[in-house]
């Protein structure tokens, strides 16, 4: 079933070949063209004007990107590590159980995830004007950690399902046959199996917080940014150098997530080979 | 544990009743299964032995009834808190370990100390004899090394009763028969209660000591493989279990029944007069003659060859009877009588090889 | 021997079969209940929020009054003309992106599943790389390539045809959402003509079709989940999209998006603004519903 679909031929092969060298080039090149652009002497961003590592240094000594990358960084822990725990929760009742209200929760949890984030922002922000009012909460590190949890819950949970789906059921039973006791049997048969999914999971709840404009702007209060909406913020004032610098701080940072999580995602293949 | 019947009885089921939902998977059923006793529960899919043995393992509660394992009630009890142990359909073995701590997990959850899990399972991986793999993970394992797998990490735990699903479904033909006989053997040599479920009549016959048949969630038979292959209790033991032909026909006396044609034909049974039954005949019992020789002893029909079918150890004729047919197999023996199509028969049995089968 | 203590249990009972019946679900209950409990609290009341404000009406002070009910939301959005250019742009660039999506990425992923597969893996890793590479950060790289005297400019310059204004246009626009977007055609597109038994083409040739004909009658249609599935996950964000209009786009050239974000964080019509995010998200759902309908599974 996984063979390759027939081979095309001479000259229909070479123009495939040709665009698929294109698209990587489309890919590739306007992040490489940044990066060269980062440690460019020229005040005007897009032109060479000599190498320098200017930039670095000024985003080193701006505070306002420190406290945001600082932000940034705290929120992504938080919300990952809230919505690893609710997620896998879901993903395993979902998974395993049958239960009241599960279709609802099943259409609830797809939901985060298909809505597009501008709505998803006005909801969030109409909800927090209002609970601010009434409960005293400050808009900021509370608002913008309650509201990623909100959208990553559903994404750690589907990865995490995947693999739950993907894991024979009898090895539950196997280890219960074998004495462990309910709990024995998860953390000693399901646990180990399912945790490549979990930080795969993991990495994409940090990748979507660290990445998130939209959302974050709507619900953060006066004086409170994270990188991602202090860069925009800046951008939208008109580009400087600066920007160029801390992008590709962001970019290794992304790099850096997809890095670890092809290798979880190498052990995940590895291990569901039997 | 004083008195007889539980001494000997590994399991006792007494009106075990399993539905899911409204669906009755097991439908009040007898067993007792002795100590040290090959047993096979036989049927064909979703006719509830794969339910039977789950309920023993404890990783299906019974809806209602008393489920025993010498002599102590554990029809509440959870798998964790039964002395049996399973081999799983397909396995079941942990990916994430290797050969040894597949083997050794159901001693470490049982709190047996570090070395002595370690040890027993080493010797319980050499009576497998599949020392040297220990390192390795299952998935680097051929089928029948899994399987000797899971045998030794069910075995290793000194189960009372041991279960297995369909243990040998996965393998091919000349390694399912290997591990048949070691099966045995290994019974033999550990004298525990062997429980296998099974949906070949062949392995079954086999391997076991006794065989319970079921359909329907219903028990329909239980006996030792010659009983229920030369005895069937009814039509569909008659037919599930080998080859067979079925006349249709009535009881005129215990000593005669009449076929559908009007032939009368000589058949133990302790049947009223009148009640519909079918002669179970096997394709070996009957043998094949030109028409006109003297039958001294049993009866006889007279039919036509339709088709001969050389198998090479015997030939296989389909005789054409007028209003059905039925299926006769000779050895191929160098001195018999070869017959070929069209030729003109008698099909001739003794009165003991036939049995007379209720629907 | 086995450790194990000598437990007896007890006859099993219909009443005991329910009860652990009911033990099990309550189990699995308790295990959803925090996500559950959570989205409910952020997500599902947040979404009665918007439609509550939807009908509301906007005050003098740019506050909001709940207690008028009214539809002058919902009026204002077949009456104003700015919000039917702006419905009408925002549809016809996600439409554009979706399209453009497509016929690049078709080809790429059939070409992607020939390849043997050690090099079909390796090809993979480097589209989910982007993928999974910061949004604004890519959306931000096409500002510097396009803007004035940037190296798109200089390249047209060099080769003499002149600067060229690129940046705050739609083309600008499609170009940052065709960008932000193609990965989300290609992995569905792969994922389904991988599947597809590359015999069925060999038969399709076999039996006289050309070329274009067993792609016209056996790849495409087998393909189409994935299509529809690619043409769903790009077409959803592209109509919703703020972030790349924001950075590449223009006054003239407002979205959606931008134009929901506006009536929040400046025109301070909150109600308007509700009633605008309500219709993007009927719209998302609609397309989606139709698709599980139409009997897909991979979004």
């Amino acid at each position: 079933m996984s063979g390759t679909v027939a081979e095309p031929k001479g000259a229909t092969k070479r123009t495939l070949q040709g665009l698929s060298g294109l698209v990587y080039f489309f890919f590739y090149a306007p992040i490489i063209l940044l990066v060269i652009f980062s440690f460019s002497d020229n005040r005007n961003v897009g032109v060479w004007g000599g190498f320098t590592l200017d930039w670095y240094r000024e985003f080193g000594e701006s505070s306002g990107t420190q406290d945001a990358l600082w932000n940034s960084v705290q929120i992504g822990l938080v919300s990952t590590a809230v919505s690893v725990v609710l997620g896998t929760l879901a993903a395993l009742a979902l998974e395993r159980f049958t239960f009241r209200g599960k279709q609802v929760f099943d259409a609830l949890l797809y939901l985060p995830i298909i809505i597009p984030d501008v709505t998803m922002a006005v909801m969030l922000l109409l909800f927090f004007a209002q609970i601010a009012e009434w409960f005293g909460i400050t808009k900021g590190f509370a608002t913008i950690t309650l509201s990623h949890i909100a959208f990553s819950i559903s994404f750690v949970s589907i990865v995490v399902r995947a693999r739950l789906a993907g894991m024979d059921d009898k090895l539950e039973e196997a280890a219960m046959d074998l004495y462990a006791t309910r709990w024995m049997a998860f953390r000693h048969v399901t646990l180990p199996l399912i945790m490549p999914g979990i930080l795969g999971g993991a990495l994409l709840a940090m990748t979507l917080s660290l990445d998130d404009v939209v959302i974050t702007q709507f619900v953060t209060g006066p004086g409170w940014n994270t990188l991602p909406v202090f860069v925009f913020g800046l951008i939208r004032r008109g580009v400087t150098p600066l920007i160029n610098a801390v992008s590709v701080v962001m970019l290794v940072a992304s790099m850096g997530l997809v890095a670890l999580s092809l290798i979880t995602d190498r052990a995940r293949s590895s291990d569901s080979a039997t | 544990m004083s008195d007889v019947t539980t001494g000997s009885a590994a399991v006792e089921l007494r009106n075990v009743t399993k539905r899911f939902d409204e669906v009755v998977a097991v439908d009040a059923i007898d067993l007792t299964i002795a100590d040290g006793e090959f047993f096979a529960l036989l049927g064909p899919s979703g006719c509830g032995k794969t339910t039977t043995l789950r309920m023993i393992a404890g990783l299906e509660f019974p809806t209602e009834g008393s489920l025993k394992i010498f002599g102590d009630e554990v029809g509440t009890l959870p798998p964790n808190k039964r002395p049996v142990n399973t081999v799983f359909q397909n396995y079941a073995l942990f990916p994430h370990m290797n050969v040894l701590d597949n083997v050794a997990f159901g001693l470490k959850m049982q709190g047996v100390d570090k070395h002595e899990a370690r040890s027993r399972a080493q010797e319980s991986i050499g009576l497998v004899q599949l020392g040297g793999m220990e390192k390795r993970r299952p998935s680097q394992l051929s089928g029948g090394q899994q399987q000797r797998v899971a045998l030794a990490r069910a075995l290793v735990n000194e189960p009372k009763v041991l279960l297995l699903d369909e243990p040998l479904g996965a393998l091919d033909l000349k390694l399912r028969q290997e591990m048949q006989s070691e099966l045995k053997s290994l019974q033999q040599e550990l004298g525990v209660s062997f429980v296998f479920v099974t949906h070949d009549q062949e392995e079954a016959l086999t391997m076991s000591d006794r065989i319970a048949v079921m359909d329907k969630g219903e028990l329909l038979q239980v006996g030792s493989p010659e009983q229920i292959y030369e005895h069937p209790a009814n039509r569909f033991v008659a037919d599930f279990i080998g080859q067979t032909n079925l006349l249709e026909g009535t009881v005129a006396d215990h000593e005669t029944v009449v076929l559908s044609n009007g032939t009368r034909i000589a058949a133990h049974s302790d049947l009223a007069a009148g009640s519909a039954v079918a002669l179970s005949l096997r394709p070996e019992r009957a043998s094949l003659h030109s028409r006109g020789q003297d039958v001294t002893d049993g009866a006889n029909v007279d039919g036509v060859v339709a088709r001969v079918t050389y198998l090479g150890n015997a030939l296989v004729y389909i005789v054409n009877l007028d209003w059905m047919e039925i299926e006769v197999r000779d050895e191929n023996n160098p001195g018999a009588d070869r017959f070929h199509e069209g030729d003109e028969v008698s099909v001739l049995w003794s009165t003991e090889s036939v049995s007379v089968v209720t629907n | 021997m086995t450790t194990l203590d000598h437990v007896v249990g007890e006859v099993a009972t219909p009443e005991f079969e329910h009860a652990n019946e009911q033990l099990k679900r309550r189990r699995g209950f308790l295990m959803a209940l925090p996500a559950y409990a959570y989205l409910v609290v952020f997500f599902a009341l947040p979404l009665v929020f918007v439609v509550i404000y939807s009908f509301a009406t906007r005050n003098r002070f740019g506050g909001t009054d709940l207690a008028g009910w009214n539809l002058d939301s919902y009026q204002r959005l077949f009456t104003d003309d700015l919000v039917g250019t702006i419905l009408a742009r925002s549809l016809w660039l996600a439409l554009l992106t979706t399209v453009i999506c497509l016929v690049i990425a078709y080809p790429f992923a059939y070409y992607m599943s020939t390849r043997p597969e050690s090099v079909r893996n390796l090809m993979l890793v480097f589209v989910m790389i982007p993928f999974w590479t910061n949004f604004l950060v890519r959306n931000y790289a096409w500002r510097v390539i396009l803007g004035t005297d940037g190296p798109l400019s200089q390249t047209t310059e060099f080769l003499g045809l002149g600067p060229q204004k690129y940046l705050f246009t739609s083309t600008a626009i499609v170009l940052g959402m065709v960008y932000g977007f193609l990965p989300f055609m290609v992995l569905p597109l792969y994922a389904a003509i991988e599947r597809i038994d590359h015999g069925l083409l060999e038969a399709a040739r076999d039996l006289y079709g050309t070329g274009v004909q067993s792609f016209r009658h056996v790849l495409l249609p087998l393909s189409m989940p994935g299509v529809i599935a690619g043409s769903i996950l790009v077409f959803v964000p592209s109509l919703g999209a703020y972030v790349t209009p924001e950075i590449l786009g223009g006054a003239k050239t407002k979205l959606l998006g931008s134009h929901i974000v506006t009536q929040f964080l400046e025109a301070r019509n909150w109600p308007f603004g509700a009633a605008l995010s309500f219709v993007l998200m009927a719209v998302m759902l609609a397309t989606t519903i139709i698709y599980f309908r139409k009997g897909g599974r991979t979004l």
